[in-house]
Parts: structure tokens; C-alpha cells; sequence
């Protein structure tokens, strides 16, 4: 596959006064990718988003847009971004129209193509009724999309968004999410938030950001054995004796759980298959066989809690 | 591009009612002044009429007129560049300059020819009333072009001046207040010249005042031009110096 590298930040750090905020960053965004950036509040995910879109500079590193560097090159670079920060930047005295035409000359694109380009972004997130009225007058949810048409509106190579299904209701929230995950066939998109289904339900790949570091990032294929537990729920009719069940190849924990209920950890291969025979042939009467699947939000708080401790230590 | 921001902030200067009611409140302001020098007029015309090299109606008239205004100016200019700079970092409306490929002077630059496009405005609904003397009597032309370009390099010192004020801070009244206190501070700096010598000079050369007095003297030299050019260049320099310096790290 061919991967067009859009964005490549390589050991970002930035320092407010003697607090780092973010320290030695380095990812990089292909074309067709959707990165989900997560992190508690304060971990750095603002900062990092703003230092790639030029609005802060970084204390140390280097990022490129397409292969053009942001620092020595600003102007060209600063064309192939779109950008929703995490408070939309509205004036609330213009009308949408007016709005979006104003965001569009200021993204350079040329004069006759205005039009279109307002028009293009306004249908494709939902703004044709609301188009004539005052940006001040408009719903939270209506005004984050006018937030993410303005992001939109040049075509550009990579769209960054700052927490942007905030303040909508839910159907907005699949509304934006298909929308997202559209751009992000033609477009490289980052995206931060907090809320952890929304990086399963649109994002591939995922980086997980906590006290400026980044603890995780991976592919959402890698994510998804990372989910994999390595645990199972068994339940039988006659259960046997924990010592029976210890016996199998791999498992390393069986706590009982009450009512012929067992939790089996396991390292390496899924003992699964080998439970089921002798579960037939000893006639325990196996019930029930779930896989235990960890959460997103599980592999989240771990990693964010162990640094912690990691730290009082 | 600059042009674009300018556009959209003479715009959304005139979507607040705080434009308009400036403009009507200066301009009912100085109709008042305007009247009363001409009654002034009108009662020592007579007298004035059999003198040789007796001060005109352009003396009498015009000349305290434009000099008021710079006066009220300096009081109403900080309304309107306090929010120019400030409103944009406290609304987050920054972020989509300071994203768009733009470099900060042309931000800059645009934001204050924005500004100086309404003073503009200001000064052309100032000069109808001296204009419309025209209708009546003959005025000294020169004299009232030189007063006019002086009070519009003056408007263009006070708006460079406000909008560095704008820069410095998310709260417009505070710039509001901090450029008025400058202003007022460069408009009265010569009283110290007046007393004693020495830095006198200096003081003397600072001062708004001074060179804007000359200009409506009607002795056009180009330092007093020069002079106020360079106010603008340093604060507009400084304003574009003071959005840098919010993205790098400090």
C-alpha cells in the first residue's frame, strides 16, 4: 500500500515556564489514517494539537506538513491544515455564510472557488438551513459544525480536530462520526478526545497521551489484541475442582466465582478447546465459555494509573 | 489577504452599535464646538474687518476646531481599538489567524488598516464642517489641508498606539484604559519641557502635541510627518513582536 506520509513530528517538547507539558513526541500520519489521540484532561493533547497546527510553537523538535517544514515555511505548510480547536473560533456577529466565506479567503483559495468551497463544506456538515442566520444565535451542536466546516473548507491534506462531537446529541454525534470517517478516506485526520468509544467507533489508529508522554500509540488491528484478555468465564453444571482446572496447559489463575462460575487467566495459547473435550468427556456439563474481552477504557486506565504509582514509588 | 482582515473588522465594527454611537456622539460633540467658534466669529468679524493681516475665519474657526478634536480624539480612539486584538484571544477567534496561512504581519497590518479605515470615516464626517464654510466665505485651503492631514496622522498614531495596547492583553478595558493613559501621557509630556532643560528636548520631541500644532499652524515640515511615522512603524513592530512572542515558549 502506498503510504503518503502527511504529517511527521519527530521529539516535540514545550515547556510553559518551568512546566513540561509535552516531552519527546514523535508519531507520524499517513494518508487514509484517522488517529485518535486520547488523554485525561491536562495530559497534553491541546498542546500537542496547537503545536501542529503553528498556533504554538514548540520548545524543541520539528514537525512537517507534507514533507514542508511548519517552522521555516509557516505559510506554505499552514495551507494543507484545517483546524478545529478545542473552543470553535466563531464571530458571533457574522452570519454562517458570511463566516465561512471570510475563513475561506483567509485559507487562500482562490477567488472564484470561494463559493464553491463554502458551499461544499456547508452541505457536507449539514448547514444549508441554518445558513443565512447569526453564528450567536445558533444551537452548541450547530456551532461546533460550523467549527468543523471552517476546518474543512480548503481541502486541505490533514484536518486536525480538538474534541469535535463535544456538546452534541447523539445523533449529531453519528452525524459527525460518518463525516469523519469519510474525510478520513481522502484526508489524514487527527483527532483528540476523551471519550473512548468515539476512537473505536471512527479512528485506526490510536496514541494514548498521559503527562505529556505518549504511553501508547498503535493501529486499531494492534489495539484490538491488546483487548483480547487473556482470560475466559467458564461456568458448569458439576464443576470440578479448582485443582482440575489449574491443570491445563497456560493457565496460570482460576478464581472461583460462585455458582459453578470459574475465572481462568491464561498466557499463551487459549485453553479453550482443550477445556471443552475434557468438560465432555468428565461430564462437568459446561454451561457457558465467554472469552474476557478488556475494555478500551480498562487498557486506558491502566496505563494512565501505572506511570502514577510508578511515580509515588 | 490583509485586505480580507481589514474588510471583516471595519464590518464587524459596524455590526456593534459602539461605531455608530461614536460617530454620532463625536459628531454632535464638535457640531457644538463648531458653532460656538463661529458665534466667536461672527461677533468679532466686524472689528476684524478694518485690520491689516487680521486672522481669518480659518484662524478663528477652523484651527481651534481641529484642535478640539484631537483632544476629544484621544479620548474616544481607545474604544475603538480595545477590542481589536483582545476580543479575538479572548473569544479564541486567534486560532483561526494564527492557523491560516497568514504571517503575523499581515495580520497585523490588516487589523490596523481595518481601524484606520473607520477613523477615516471619522475624519471625512469631521472636514464637512470646515467644508461647508466653502458655501459661504473663502478659507485659507492650505491651512485647512495641513490641520486636516495632521489630525489624520494623529488618528493613524492614536490606532497603532491602541492596537499594541489591544495586543497586550484578553481584556478590552484594560486596553482601553492603558492606551488612553499612554496617549494621554505623550499628549502632556511636554509640561515637563516646559520647565527646566536638558531632557526638555526630548520631552519637547515625544510630545503628540507639538508636532501636531505646527501642522495646524500650517507649517507643514516633514520632520512632524516623519515623526509620526515612526510612532506608527515602532508600535505596529511591536504589536506584530507581541503575537510572535505568544506562540513561543516563555
Amino acid at each position: 500500500m502506498n503510504r503518503e506520509i502527511l504529517i511527521q513530528a519527530e521529539h516535540l517538547h514545550r515547556y510553559y515556564g518551568p512546566i513540561c507539558a509535552v516531552r519527546d513526541v514523535s508519531f507520524e500520519l499517513a494518508k487514509g489514517d484517522v488517529l485518535g489521540f486520547l488523554g485525561p484532561n491536562g495530559a497534553g493533547k491541546s498542546t500537542t494539537m496547537q503545536m501542529l497546527t503553528g498556533t504554538l510553537a514548540p520548545s524543541a523538535g520539528t514537525i512537517r506538513v507534507q514533507g514542508i517544514d511548519l517552522l521555516d515555511h509557516p505559510k506554505r505548510a499552514k495551507r494543507e491544515l484545517g483546524y478545529l480547536p478545542e473552543q470553535p473560533p466563531l464571530y458571533r456577529e457574522l452570519t454562517v455564510d458570511e463566516y465561512l466565506t471570510y475563513c475561506a479567503r483567509l485559507r487562500r483559495v482562490a477567488g472564484r472557488e470561494v463559493r464553491a468551497a463554502v458551499e461544499r463544506s456547508r452541505s457536507r456538515c449539514g448547514l444549508n438551513e441554518v445558513r443565512r442566520r447569526l453564528i450567536a444565535n445558533l444551537s452548541k451542536g450547530y456551532q461546533q459544525r460550523v467549527g468543523i466546516a471552517q476546518a474543512i473548507l480548503h481541502n486541505p491534506a490533514v484536518v486536525i480536530l480538538d474534541e469535535p462531537t463535544v456538546g452534541l446529541d447523539p445523533i449529531q454525534i453519528r452525524e459527525i462520526r460518518g463525516l469523519i470517517r469519510e474525510l478520513g478516506e481522502s484526508h489524514g485526520i487527527i483527532l483528540s478526545t476523551h471519550i473512548l468509544p468515539e476512537v473505536q467507533g471512527t479512528c485506526n489508529r490510536v496514541q494514548i497521551i498521559h503527562r505529556g508522554r505518549l504511553v501508547f500509540a498503535d493501529s486499531m488491528q494492534g489495539l484490538e489484541s491488546h483487548l483480547q484478555a487473556q482470560a475466559c468465564i467458564v461456568a458448569f453444571r458439576q464443576p470440578p475442582a479448582i485443582e482440575a482446572l489449574q491443570q491445563f496447559a497456560g493457565v496460570e489463575e482460576v478464581t472461583e466465582l460462585g455458582d459453578g462460575r470459574f475465572r481462568l487467566r491464561y498466557t499463551g495459547d487459549n485453553p479453550a478447546e482443550a477445556l471443552t473435550e475434557r468438560a465432555v468427556n468428565a461430564g462437568w456439563g459446561l454451561l457457558e465459555l465467554i472469552p474476557e474481552r478488556r475494555t478500551l477504557e480498562q487498557i486506558f486506565v491502566e496505563l494512565t494509573s501505572r506511570d502514577a504509582a510508578e511515580e509515588a514509588a | 489577504m490583509i485586505l480580507t482582515i481589514a474588510s471583516r473588522e471595519l464590518r464587524s465594527l459596524f455590526l456593534s452599535p459602539m461605531a455608530w454611537s461614536i460617530l454620532g456622539v463625536v459628531q454632535l460633540l464638535l457640531a457644538y464646538l463648531f458653532l460656538s467658534q463661529i458665534d466667536l466669529f461672527m461677533t468679532y468679524a466686524p472689528q476684524l474687518a478694518g485690520r491689516a493681516n487680521a486672522p481669518g475665519v480659518t484662524d478663528i474657526v477652523i484651527t481651534p476646531l481641529l484642535g478640539n478634536t484631537g483632544v476629544i480624539l484621544l479620548l474616544i480612539a481607545p474604544l475603538i481599538t480595545m477590542r481589536t486584538l483582545s476580543e479575538e484571544s479572548r473569544s479564541r477567534t486567534l486560532n483561526l489567524l494564527m492557523s491560516s496561512p497568514l504571517s503575523m504581519t499581515e495580520i497585523v497590518l490588516g487589523k490596523y488598516l481595518g481601524l484606520l479605515g473607520f477613523f477615516l470615516i471619522l475624519l471625512g464626517m469631521i472636514s464637512l464642517m470646515p467644508l461647508s464654510l466653502m458655501v459661504g466665505t473663502e478659507l485659507d485651503t492650505g491651512k485647512l489641508a495641513s490641520g486636516l492631514l495632521g489630525l489624520g496622522l494623529l488618528l493613524a498614531a492614536f490606532t497603532a498606539a491602541g492596537l499594541f495596547m489591544s495586543s497586550l492583553t484578553d481584556q478590552p478595558t484594560v486596553a482601553a484604559v492603558s492606551s488612553f493613559g499612554l496617549l494621554l501621557l505623550l499628549w502632556i509630556i511636554d509640561w515637563a519641557g516646559n520647565s527646566g532643560a536638558g531632557v526638555s528636548e526630548l520631552f519637547r520631541y515625544l510630545s503628540l502635541v507639538r508636532h501636531y500644532e505646527s501642522l495646524l499652524k500650517g507649517l507643514f515640515d516633514s520632520s512632524d510627518v516623519i515623526y509620526y511615522l515612526l510612532f506608527i512603524f515602532t508600535f505596529l513592530v511591536l504589536t506584530v513582536q507581541r503575537l510572535d512572542a505568544r506562540r513561543l515558549p516563555h
